[in-house]
């Protein structure tokens, strides 16, 4: 009983030596704040949703394997579930003070929390396909983003705005990425796998379709991203084109045609489509440059957070004490993010341990 | 492997050592834009002239960039010059510029000044 009495007591007594304050509850956010709350951390996480997850919630199956997006989620919920974790929902950061060697992390609500140290995992945002006019998304109702085709596959169906079967599809890559018109010059590099993974789905929920990707160069670097490619033409005859697609309109019977050059063909290509696929790129989020500009956060070229050093600590960037964790300094697939964000363990408590002494 | 006549006949082949790439190095020098053409097409498949002739941006500017400049020298003269390729050019490239150029370093060409 004593001893139990003396547990509690340990635990209402606030300990501000090695208190994380985490900013964003996608897989980055926790998968960080599960680290620290195991190694004995207490962690702060602030999400501005209502729900934790982020993106991986959004998505229906994943690659290279297929797996249901929903046994990441799992996982996270589990490493979460540790009571050192507080989570506060609702809860948007709008900047971060260091006071005394201290941080003071502001919510946009009025309420502040303190923190020894902060990881910054506010992630990305999709690119806004209506930017990218000429694609006509938000004109035609029929050209819809890669985020609300995975919306329809958990829901079962695909089909096009009047309810019909869609039977012949069209994906373009590099919505948003490697643009300079839209002021993206780098490739959010999973859009590719992406694309060939959305196209084999399409082809197992109506096998009587035909699917095109549109692209400029295939990207395949990551583990079995390859072997998925061929697998989209030895067992689903995804046909590929290798051209950017410069406009789409619309003709009198609600079908989309597609104007590209077949670059290998040599000629200029016209293509009617059922429904056409966006295969939006990823930017840095919104709430990460709202946080980047009040806190005096460097970001890089791309907009996203810049690291102190891009080979050995891209968990660190210019402020002493503040962490980052996943997609907020660089696309990356779910693998990479939960690694990335693994990885900014050592360094949190390495700072956390030299500020004891 | 003369035996098997494994040769390429001259007329196949780019001819890279000798050709003449004083056209692609004349736009470049005065163009910076025109090295980072990544062959994505978007200016061909935009093209008005590209609609109704053979005529192709992207096409023109490889065979410019490997010294075929014959095969660019009849057509360059085709653009209109209205410059929807470099609306969609994702590379930012002056493509409009790219062909004035040509056309210019085809003219010193025949003066011997490029």
């Amino acid at each position: 009983m004593a001893g139990k009495c003396l547990y509690l007591i340990i635990l209402l007594i606030p300990d501000m030596e090695g208190k994380v304050v985490v900013i964003g509850a996608g897989a980055a956010g926790m998968e960080i704040s599960g680290q620290l709350a195991k190694a004995g951390y207490p962690v702060t996480l602030l999400e501005k949703n209502t729900l934790a997850g982020g993106h991986v919630r959004n998505w229906y199956h994943l690659f290279p394997d297929m797996r249901d997006s929903m046994e990441v989620i799992h996982y996270l919920d589990e490493i979460n579930g540790n009571r050192n974790i507080s989570v506060h929902y609702g809860t948007e950061v709008s900047d971060i003070q260091k006071k005394h060697g201290s941080f003071m992390v502001n919510s946009t609500d009025g309420t502040y929390y303190e923190a020894d140290a902060v990881v910054v995992a506010t992630g990305f945002d999709l690119f806004r396909s209506e930017r990218k006019e000429e694609y006509g998304y938000g004109i035609y109702d029929n050209v819809i983003t890669s985020a609300e085709l995975e919306l329809m596959f958990r829901k079962g169906e695909i089909r096009r705005h009047d309810g019909t079967i869609p039977q012949k599809i069209g994906l373009v890559h590099c919505v948003g990425s490697r643009d300079e018109k839209v002021g993206n010059p780098y490739c959010s590099k999973l859009c590719c796998v992406a694309a060939v993974k959305q196209a084999m789905e399409l082809k197992k929920h109506i096998p009587s379709s035909r699917v095109f990707c549109f692209y400029m160069d295939i990207r395949m670097g990551g583990a079995h991203y390859e072997e998925l490619y061929r697998e989209s033409q030895e067992k689903y005859s995804v046909n590929y084109i290798r051209g950017k697609v410069s406009e789409v309109s619309e003709n009198i019977e609600n079908r989309l045609i597609v104007k590209v050059e077949d670059t290998l063909a040599g000629r200029p290509l016209k293509m009617e489509l059922d429904l056409l696929i966006l295969m939006a790129g990823m930017e840095m989020s919104k709430s990460g440059l709202a946080l980047a500009e009040n806190t005096g956060l460097k970001t890089g070229e791309n907009r996203f957070f810049a690291a102190a050093d891009n080979h050995t600590g891209s968990n660190r960037g210019n402020m002493k004490g503040i962490f980052y964790a996943g997609t907020c300094t660089a696309p990356m697939n779910i693998t990479e993010t939960i690694s990335h964000a693994r990885a900014a363990l050592p360094e949190v408590i390495d700072y956390l341990e030299s500020r004891k002494k | 492997m003369d035996k098997f006549g494994f040769s390429i006949l001259k007329g196949r082949h780019i001819d890279y050592d000798s050709n003449d790439r004083s056209v692609a190095d004349y736009i470049s020098s005065k163009e910076p834009s025109f090295n980072v053409c990544i062959e994505c097409g978007c200016c061909t498949a935009t093209c008005t002239t590209g609609n109704f002739t053979s005529f192709s941006l992207r096409e023109l500017q490889i065979l410019l960039k490997r010294g075929e400049n014959d095969k660019v020298h009849d057509v360059i003269s085709k653009c209109m010059l209205c410059g929807k390729c470099t609306l969609v050019c994702p590379r930012g490239v002056n493509t409009r510029n790219v062909i004035t150029l040509a056309r210019e370093a085809f003219k010193l060409k025949i003066k011997n000044a490029v």
